[in-house]
């Protein structure tokens, strides 16, 4: 009787949509860089190195999102500090570019040179390999958010109230970095990228392969995160989110499976983080600005929490309508985002999925 | 709470270990539940007064008492949500809940049914029953576990007992409320439980199905011991073998429906001077 | 520092228009003063000094201000109004290319120091307390000595006596008799000024006091001093704490009614803040154009203007958007923080993005002097009282008005509350009008002590929701205490590690010290509610 059963999210979702969304990314991955690299610049088709570099903010900006709605979307935590798991995995890879490029002489970065310093302080220990860092990328924002998750989830602290903790922990990392005796370049953070595994990081095809790794990276999240919610483990956090005392009394220990999926989010922030640094050459405390943070949760929000595409058109709609406006009426950018967030949580607590499911609902 | 949980063998008990409180589910004795000088106070209000009463196994307790009598306290101790200030609470001989965390004591085998009926309203009937199930709860599991066929009968069996099967594949939010009753009554059924707390199991419910209710908890006796904090005293009479009476947070009276209703004390709490 | 100063150009100018015309001075004095090498005109001040002849103060003032210019063999004094001959008193014609009188830094303190020392014989007490200040601050030499003595066995006043006291001993403690050495270390021990702290420390310096018994002296006394400002220290660094608590709970007192009662959390908080700031700025050009003579009253009026602007917006963002997004508090908190964005653009497109310049008014100037090293600003001291003031009317109106009552009741139960006839929606609308017009005033409050600018907002809303948090939901008393605990705490960790450090350590604290009280320090146990 049951043979036909499938995951109630994941008949919402539709599982063949899934693979064609799948595959259109991977198609946009390759075209992109073709239309980059091998369409001459005077062709109607041609994409700028402006428009690769913000098509490639967007996909690292997904990550981020998709990241966001596996805690808010599926778990019901809204986050409003996870800008400091992307900062932390930007300035993990970022130390390993600052080493690259550090001075010939002093074998330090300037901003140490300025400080007066003569060698690297001992958190920067290891940051001259690459594998090290690549696991840095990941175990920092992973670690920061196990330790504060656990404390936080072990004391029951939910709802608005974790938010509100959330954005103080972000704040006080801000704070932090912005000191320049922390040894992160203060103020200024880390720029002036020379390479990459000792290939020049300014040329187009280097920026082609950032470029696809980041649409790689994305495709790989993806696939975990279907994989995660279409699991039990993604029907208890969904538990979780509509009655945790239920899941509680059934016998799981809701701690340890906020924790996880916490942890795991915190360290996919990371990666996208990473791959966004010596695209977009510049690291600095600002990124761990509430207000960045609370920015993601409305890409998340305007895609559609609880879908897994929806994020990605989140991300992608309101980075792409922020760097139209910014280039063209920068003084209206913040009244459209301030309308953006009330309108969502007013009109469209579903998102754009939500509507353009409503839509088709009542056309069928 | 200590990293380690209980693993549960194919016989239904509860084996592997509690660091302060080694030991399994013994119930050698015939009690299951025990309470002893059990107090609770919020700001100087004491909810539960030493309250002390004990569960046999197997037995079918009904529990009465006025507004304010400490019932659903009693039950947010048994199952770990509040602390009790002092007294000891015991399941079976052995395992100290005070000491368990709440999912450690609902996997020990002690399952609760809210006052409000409290299911996962974006999750299908039978997603419910699946997440109750009785089963290895860890995250690892719960990432790569498979359902087996022995595991699908068994939900399918219970959506047989509580007349859901024909809604298997429908969101628990579009239930009514009745059959909500039911599909938590159902899911503390798949938890497999030694003892089942129902908190008021009957409220909302048309006569047919507090008629219906009653047969279930009737069959279920005997294999599970189960307490019932309730309200309706029809229902009470249709079910009950033993009934306690709580006032201001201890034991009132105790005995047979009968008993209980002729005590002068109990009418007194009840209609008042 | 800066009120001396004030006080010294004050009287200045008072004894310029009383004297403008050196006559009490002799011409031997006069050309003395004014001609001849640096040395020689230095022996010449000294010398003036030591005649302890207070006439001749408006010409020393006359020669700092460099309005003293030769010409033709005369010394003239210059001034707007024309130009006298130092000698005889008679206005002369400026010639065309009259000589300045030049003085060196070295001439203009010896010429400062002059002048207080003559001013000690002022019948004037502000003027004899300001020139002993000054006395106090610079390094005297030993010719001043019987000048300072004099001044002090006349003095009644007690305030300026210690100060001459402490200036006689100064200049005692390089005496050649070991005596005279021995009683102004035990003199000075009483101290409680930095400067004297220091003088004794370069006695005690090479090629310095050699005697061990006055050393021993010395150091005694610079302990005793030392200890002295410590407790000083102390006292400033718990003052700067509480006024910085009182901040944070003027902040905070207006989230405590929307969050902590109402349950609404407005990321918005902050823009009513900046919001009652930037009204605070408009009334005060509003009085500095319309009516200067009243400017010092401006403050005052700008409470009342503050708290209708806000508790307006307030009421206008309850029915428009709040309302709706009851029981939804994630979804509230997004919805105002858009909110929040756009109020911060509208501002900055009516007032640039630029911070503007508020003005305390003059009674909110300046500070009660303590010690050298303590001085309470008014301005912080009227913050204190302020935060106090309106704490207490939120106190009076939730408990002792109907519509604290009605607040309260919605709070606590809904449903009832609108079965038993209190007109729910407008409760929340009032409630929330009152918890935005708190925020105003918070914004009068920060205008007086911190920049006024678009930004406002955003420094301190992250500050008041963990004094909130940490205070307990729904609880004034746990406000109040968390406030000043947050307030003290940092101040003191400021001391030892800077600012920034401290406010991250601060946050630290609170975050650890929620795992232990998840409800705040004051909150209610009681049945859980699911």
């Amino acid at each position: 009787m049951h043979s036909n059963y499938q995951p109630f999210l994941l008949r919402l979702l539709g599982n063949s949509r899934w693979v064609g969304y799948a595959v259109a990314l991977t198609v946009i991955c390759i075209l992109i860089p073709v239309l980059n690299l091998a369409v001459p610049e005077d062709s109607a088709l041609h994409l700028s190195d402006y428009t690769v570099s913000l098509l490639g903010k967007i996909l690292c900006y997904a990550m981020v999102a998709l990241a966001m709605d596996l805690v808010w979307g599926y778990t019901g935590i809204l986050s409003l500090g996870h800008g400091i798991f992307f900062a932390l995995g930007g300035y993990a890879f970022g130390m390993y570019l600052m080493r690259e490029a550090a001075d010939a002489g002093s074998q330090l970065p300037n901003f140490m040179v300025f400080l007066d310093w003569h060698e690297y302080p001992w958190y920067w220990a290891g940051s001259d390999s690459f594998i090290f860092t690549l696991l840095l990328v990941v175990l920092a924002p992973g670690l920061l958010a196990f330790i504060f998750g656990w404390f936080a989830f072990r004391s029951r602290i939910k709802g608005v109230y974790f938010s509100i903790i959330t954005q103080a922990l972000t704040y006080a990392f801000m704070l932090l970095f912005f000191r320049n005796e922390t040894g992160f370049g203060g103020n200024n953070g880390f720029t002036d990228f020379k390479t990459i595994l000792g290939i020049p990081i300014a040329t187009a095809e280097t920026r082609i392969v950032l470029f696809a790794l980041s649409g790689l990276a994305l495709l790989a999240m993806l696939w975990m995160s279907h994989r995660i919610v279409e699991s039990k483990f993604g029907r208890v956090l969904t538990a979780i989110r509509d009655a945790e005392s239920r899941v509680m009394f059934s016998g799981y220990n809701p701690l340890h499976y906020k924790l996880a999926i916490w942890t795991l989010s915190a360290m996919m922030c990371g990666v996208a983080g990473a791959l966004y640094v010596p695209q977009v050459g510049i690291i600095n405390p600002s990124e761990m600005s509430p207000a960045n943070s609370i920015e993601i949760a409305i890409w998340t929000a305007v895609g559609g929490r609880g879908t897994l595409i929806g994020p990605l058109i989140g991300a992608g709609a309101v980075t792409a309508l922020k760097s139209w406006f910014t280039a063209s009426f920068p003084e209206y950018w913040l009244y459209f985002l301030g309308g953006l967030f009330i309108v969502v949580t007013l009109y469209m607590p579903q998102g754009v999925m939500g509507l353009g499911k409503k839509l088709l609902g009542k056309k069928s | 709470m200590n990293g380690q949980e209980n693993m549960t063998t194919d016989d239904g008990y509860v084996s592997g270990s509690h660091l302060l409180q080694p030991g399994v589910l013994d119930t050698s004795h015939g009690v299951v539940l025990y309470l002893d000088d059990v107090t609770v106070s919020f700001d100087g209000f004491r909810a539960l007064n030493k309250l002390s009463f004990s569960v046999d196994v197997g037995e079918l307790r009904c529990i009465i008492g006025p507004n304010g009598a400490g019932k659903t306290t009693m039950m947010d101790s048994i199952t770990g949500k509040t602390r009790p200030d002092s007294g000891s609470l015991f399941f079976g001989q052995t395992l100290d809940l005070t000491r368990m965390s709440e999912a450690e004591i609902a996997q020990a085998g002690i399952g609760r049914k809210f006052q409000k009926p409290t299911v996962f309203e974006q999750h299908t009937v039978f997603e419910n029953l699946e997440l109750a199930l009785k089963c290895d709860k860890r995250i690892w599991h719960s990432l790569f576990g498979k359902l087996t066929g022995q595991q699908r009968d068994a939900i399918d069996e219970i959506m047989n007992t509580i007349v859901l099967q024909e809604l298997a594949n429908s969101r628990a939010g579009l239930l009514s409320h009745g059959q909500k009753q039911w599909l938590e009554i159902g899911m503390l059924l798949a938890q497999q439980p030694q003892l089942l707390l129902l908190d008021e199991p009957v409220a909302g419910m048309t006569d047919h199905e507090t008629e219906r209710t009653a047969e279930l908890l009737n069959t279920l006796a005997g294999k599970h011991s189960i307490v019932v904090v309730e309200h309706d005293m029809d229902f009470v009479a249709s079910i009950a073998r033993k009934v306690t009476v709580l006032h201001e947070g201890s034991v009132l009276a105790e005995g047979d429906m009968a008993t209980v209703q002729s005590n002068e004390q109990v009418i007194e709490v009840y209609l008042g001077r | 520092m800066q009120i001396e100063k004030l006080m010294i150009t004050g009287l200045m100018a008072g004894l310029l228009l009383l004297s403008s015309a050196a006559h009490a001075l002799s011409p031997e004095s006069i050309t003395s003063l004014t001609t001849g090498e640096n040395e020689q005109r230095i022996d010449a001040i000294a010398s003036v000094v030591n005649s302890g002849d207070s006439s001749a103060i408006p010409f020393l003032k006359n020669i700092l201000n460099d309005e003293v210019k030769l010409a033709d063999g005369k010394i003239l004094i210059v001034s707007e109004s024309g130009a006298i001959d130092a000698m005889t008193g008679e206005v002369v014609t400026l010639p065309e290319y009259p000589e300045d009188l030049i003085n060196n830094n070295r001439m203009r303190n010896e010429l400062d120091i002059a002048i207080a020392a003559l001013s000690l014989r002022s019948s004037d007490d502000a003027v004899r307390l300001a020139a002993a200040k000054k006395l106090q601050q610079t390094s005297t030499s030993e010719a001043m000595l019987p000048l300072v003595r004099q001044a002090e066995k006349s003095e009644k006043r007690p305030k300026i006596r210690t100060l001459l006291v402490e200036i006689r001993a100064g200049i005692e403690l390089y005496s050649s008799d070991k005596q005279l050495r021995l009683v102004a270390a035990h003199e000075l021990a009483g101290s409680t000024s930095a400067q004297i702290r220091q003088s004794l420390t370069s006695r005690l310096e090479l090629d310095g006091e050699t005697d061990p018994e006055v050393r021993l002296a010395i150091e005694a006394a610079i302990e005793s001093i030392e200890e002295r400002l410590g407790y000083y220290e102390f006292a400033g660094t718990v003052f700067t704490g509480i006024s910085l608590g009182s901040v944070l709970l003027l902040a905070a007192l207006g989230l405590a009614i929307t969050y902590g009662l109402m349950g609404v959390i407005n990321m918005a908080h902050g823009e009513m803040m900046m919001l009652g700031a930037y009204s605070t700025y408009i009334v005060q050009n509003l009085f500095r154009q319309y009516m200067p003579e009243w400017f010092d009253g401006y403050v005052l009026a700008a409470i009342p203007v503050a708290f209708i602007v806000t508790a307006l917006i307030g009421v206008v963002m309850e029915r428009t958007v709040i309302r709706h997004l009851y029981g939804r508090p994630l979804e509230t908190l997004l919805a105002t923080w858009g909110i929040s964005l756009i109020l911060m653009q509208l501002v900055r497109t009516l007032f640039g993005a630029q911070n503007v310049q508020v003005e305390n008014p003059n009674w909110m100037s300046g500070g009660i002097e303590l010690s050298s090293n303590l001085v309470l600003p008014y301005n912080r001291i009227d913050i204190i009282l302020f935060s106090v003031a309106v704490l207490l009317l939120i106190w009076l109106l939730l408990n002792k008005t109907r519509l604290g009552l009605f607040v309260r009741a919605v709070t606590q139960n809904r449903s009832m509350a609108g079965c038993v006839g209190v007109n729910t929606a407008r409760v929340d609308t009032w409630a929330f009008a009152l918890g935005s017009g708190v925020a105003g005033l918070a914004g009068v409050a920060l205008a007086q002590i911190g920049n006024v600018g678009p930004d406002l907002g955003k420094t301190y809303i992250v500050d008041s929701f963990m004094v909130v948090v940490l205070g307990g939901v729904g609880q004034l008393a746990g406000t109040v205490y968390a406030a000043l605990g947050m307030g003290i705490t940092s101040k003191f960790l400021e001391s030892f590690s800077g600012a920034v450090l401290a406010k991250i350590i601060v946050l630290v604290i609170v975050i650890i010290f929620i795992q232990k009280r998840p409800q705040g320090i004051f909150a209610l146990k009681g049945r859980s509610v699911e």
